[in-house]
C-alpha cells in the first residue's frame, strides 16, 4: 500500500469516528428530549406524552390525543420548551464555535461582539419606556427591542474595528468596549428606573430561561438559526484555513476581512434571534465547541454541527434539571448551565489527552 | 512562470516601505531577498503575493497584473511561508498540509488532493508525522510542514520568509537544499527573504538586496555580494573570499565603526562597578 493509499485509509477512518460521535450525541439528544418531554410537574408521563406528541404531529393518522388536560401540559407547555431548549442550545453553539474561529480565539464567546448587553439594554428599556409593568406574556416589544439593540451593537462594533482593519484583535477589543457600554447604560437605566417591578422583570429577564416558549415564537426564532448555521457551516473551510493566521488565509485565497465581517453578522443575527425570546442565556456557547473540540478535533466541517448537538444536550439537560431540581418552582436555566457546567468543564480540561486548543 | 516587479512602491500609514523595486524572477529560478532589518524583505514578498495590496501594474505574473487576480486564482500560482507559524486551534500534519489544498477543495477532498498530500509529506521526509500534531513538532519539522502545505497549493512560485532563521544548522541545510530541488526539478520559482549572507551566497541563483526599501544590488552572489556594497548596506566591515565551494563566503569584522567600542566600555563599566 502506498503512502497516499495509506494516508486516505488514515483520513476515512478518522471521519468515520467523527460522524459516530456526532450520532452518538444526536441519540443522547433524542433520548433527553423524550425523557424531558415524560417529566415535569402533572401528570402526563412517557406513553401518554408520546401519544399526545404523535396525534398532533401526525394529524392524517387521526389517532386519539388523550385528555385535553394531558394535550396542554405536553403540546403547549412542555414539547414547545423542549424545542426551544435544542433550537437554542443549537444556534448558541453554532455561533460560538464559529466566532472562536473566525476570531482564532478559544475564549472568546458568543457574546464577544456585546450582544449580551445590549439585547439586555434593549429589552430594559422596552421594559421601562414601555409599558412600565411586566408584559412578559407576549411582550414581542421586549423581544423586538432586544433584537434591535444587537444588531445595533453589531454595526458599532463592525464600523470600530473596520477603523483599524479588521483583524481579530481589534473585533475582540471593540466588541468588549461596546459590551461594557451597553452594561452601564443598562446598570443606569435601572439605577434611575423609580418602578422597582420593572427592575426586577430585568433582572429575571437578564438570567435567562426558556419558560416563555410558545410554537409562535419557535416558528420566528427555527428559520435564523437553521439558515444561519447552514450558511455557517459552509464557510467551514475558510474558518479552517483562517485558523494559521490572516496572511496565511489569504495566501490560500481566502479574504479574512470579508470572512470576519460576514461571520460577525451570521453570529449576531443567531445569537439575537435566540436571546430576544430566552433572555441571555450564557454558557453554552462557550463551553459545546469544547466539548465537540474534545470529542472530534477542530475540523469546523465536523466540529460546528458537533457543537450544535452538544449545545443542544447541554441546555436542555440543564433546563430540564432546572425545571425539576426545586419543583413545582424553578431554576433559571443559565443558573443550572453554570453550576453543573463549570465543574464538568473543569473536569474535562483537566483529564483531556491531548490539547485542542493553545 | 514569470514575476516581473515593476517601480513597485508601498507604504504604511505614509510611512514608505518600498520604493520603486523593480525585479524579474524567471522559472526555476532561486532568488534570495537580502537586507538589514527593517529594509522591506518581508513587505516585498506581502506584496508580490497581494497580501498587501499593490499599485496597478507594479507586479506582473505571466504578464497579467497581479492587482487585477483574485485571491483564489493568486492562490494557484503563489505559495507563501510566513516567518512564523503558529495554529490557533490543535490540527493533525496531514489537515495542516490538506489545507494548502483549499484553493481546489470545495467540501471533500478527492482523490487528487490526498495523493498531492501524500506526495509533498514524502517529499518534504515528514510523512511518519502525517497523524502528529502540528503544534506538538519541533520548529524545524514545523518549517517542513508549512513548506509541505505550500507545496500543496502546486505553486508556480513559492514565497518563503526567512524560512531557516530559528533553525538548527542541519535543518537550515535541509531547507535550503530541499527549495533548490524543488527550483531545479519542479519548475517552480522560488523567492527566500533571508539574514544569513553566507546560506544565501551557497544556494541562490541570484540575490538582491535591498537598503532602506530600495534595490541595491541585484544579481549573481559574486557580484552582489562584495567588500564594498556590504558595508554600505549594513554599516559592517567584511571580508570576502572565496569558499571551498567556490561561492563568495563572507567573515564580518570586528570594528569599533560597529558600535563595539561602546559595547566595551559599557561591559568595563559595569564590571568596575560590580568590583
Amino acid at each position: 500500500m502506498s503512502t497516499a493509499d495509506e494516508l486516505k485509509t488514515l483520513y476515512q477512518k478518522g471521519k468515520k469516528r467523527k460522524i459516530l460521535v456526532m450520532l452518538l450525541v444526536f441519540v443522547a439528544l433524542i433520548v433527553v428530549i423524550v425523557v424531558s418531554i415524560s417529566l415535569g410537574s402533572g401528570s402526563p408521563r412517557f406513553t401518554e406524552a408520546m401519544q399526545v406528541i404523535s396525534a398532533k404531529l401526525l394529524p392524517f393518522l387521526n389517532l386519539d390525543a388523550g385528555p385535553d388536560m394531558t394535550q396542554t401540559i405536553v403540546w403547549t407547555i412542555r414539547f414547545p420548551r423542549v424545542i426551544l431548549a435544542v433550537v437554542a442550545g443549537a444556534g448558541l453553539a453554532a455561533a460560538g464555535a464559529t466566532m472562536q474561529g473566525v476570531l482564532r480565539n478559544p475564549l472568546v464567546s458568543s457574546y464577544i461582539l456585546g450582544v449580551s448587553a445590549a439585547a439586555g439594554f434593549g429589552a430594559s428599556l422596552a421594559v421601562i419606556l414601555g409599558v412600565g409593568v411586566i408584559t412578559f406574556a407576549g411582550g414581542y416589544l421586549i423581544v423586538g427591542n432586544a433584537f434591535i439593540f444587537c444588531l445595533i451593537a453589531l454595526v458599532l462594533v463592525y464600523s470600530i474595528a473596520r477603523i483599524r482593519g479588521m483583524t481579530s484583535e481589534t473585533v475582540i477589543l471593540a466588541g468588549v468596549a461596546i459590551g461594557l457600554l451597553f452594561s452601564a447604560l443598562l446598570s443606569l437605566i435601572q439605577y434611575i428606573s423609580p418602578d422597582r417591578d420593572a427592575v426586577t422583570a430585568i433582572v429575571f429577564w437578564l438570567m435567562g430561561g426558556l419558560n416563555g416558549a410558545t410554537w409562535e415564537r419557535i416558528l420566528i426564532c427555527t428559520p435564523i438559526v437553521v439558515v444561519v448555521s447552514v450558511l455557517m457551516i459552509q464557510q467551514s473551510w475558510n474558518i479552517n484555513v483562517m485558523s494559521m493566521g490572516a496572511d496565511v488565509a489569504k495566501s490560500l485565497g481566502v479574504n479574512s476581512k470579508r470572512l470576519l465581517a460576514t461571520n460577525m453578522l451570521l453570529e449576531t443575527l443567531a445569537t439575537a434571534s435566540i436571546i430576544a425570546f430566552t433572555g441571555v442565556i450564557g454558557f453554552v456557547d462557550l463551553i459545546a465547541p469544547h466539548i465537540a473540540r474534545m470529542l472530534l478535533g477542530n475540523d469546523h466541517r465536523y466540529l460546528i454541527p458537533c457543537s450544535m448537538l452538544v449545545g443542544a444536550l447541554v441546555l436542555l439537560s440543564a433546563d430540564t434539571v432546572g425545571r425539576l431540581i426545586i419543583a413545582p418552582a424553578e431554576l433559571p436555566v443559565g443558573i443550572v448551565t453554570s453550576l453543573l457546567g463549570v465543574p464538568f468543564f473543569i473536569y474535562l480540561l483537566v483529564n483531556r489527552r491531548r490539547q485542542s486548543f493553545h | 512562470m514569470k514575476l516581473k516587479i515593476n517601480k513597485l512602491s508601498f507604504s504604511y500609514n505614509s510611512t514608505p516601505i518600498l520604493e520603486d523595486v523593480e525585479l524579474e524572477v524567471g522559472l526555476g529560478e532561486m532568488l534570495c531577498i537580502v537586507g538589514p532589518n527593517g529594509s522591506g524583505k518581508s513587505t516585498l514578498l506581502k506584496c508580490i503575493n497581494q497580501i498587501l495590496k499593490t499599485e496597478q501594474n507594479s507586479v506582473l505574473i505571466n504578464g497579467q497584473d497581479a492587482n487585477t487576480m483574485n485571491l483564489k486564482e493568486l492562490s494557484m500560482i503563489m505559495g507563501y511561508v510566513p516567518q512564523s507559524s503558529t495554529s490557533a486551534f490543535a490540527f493533525t500534519v496531514f489537515d495542516v498540509v490538506l489545507m494548502g489544498r483549499k484553493p481546489y477543495i470545495n467540501w471533500n477532498l478527492s482523490d487528487r488532493d490526498s495523493e498531492i498530500v501524500a506526495e509533498m509529506l514524502d517529499f518534504l521526509g515528514i510523512g511518519s508525522l502525517s497523524m502528529r500534531h502540528f503544534t506538538e513538532l519541533s520548529g524545524g519539522e514545523q518549517q517542513k510542514v508549512i513548506i509541505a502545505r505550500a507545496l500543496a497549493q502546486q505553486p508556480q512560485l513559492l514565497l518563503l520568509d526567512e524560512p531557516t532563521s530559528s533553525l538548527d544548522i542541519k535543518h537550515q541545510l535541509e531547507i535550503l537544499c530541499i527549495l533548490k530541488s524543488l527550483a531545479e526539478t519542479k519548475h517552480c520559482s522560488v523567492i527566500v527573504a533571508m539574514h544569513d549572507l553566507n546560506l544565501a551566497s551557497r544556494f541562490s541563483d541570484r540575490l538582491l538586496m535591498l537598503k532602506r526599501g530600495c534595490v541595491f544590488a541585484v544579481g549573481t552572489p559574486e557580484s552582489v555580494l562584495t567588500e564594498e556594497t556590504i558595508e554600505s548596506v549594513y554599516g559592517v566591515k567584511v571580508r570576502v573570499s572565496k569558499s571551498i565551494l567556490n561561492c563568495p563566503q563572507v567573515t564580518p569584522l570586528v570594528s569599533e565603526a560597529n558600535g563595539f567600542k561602546n559595547a566595551k566600555i559599557a561591559l568595563s563599566a559595569v564590571a568596575a562597578k560590580s568590583e
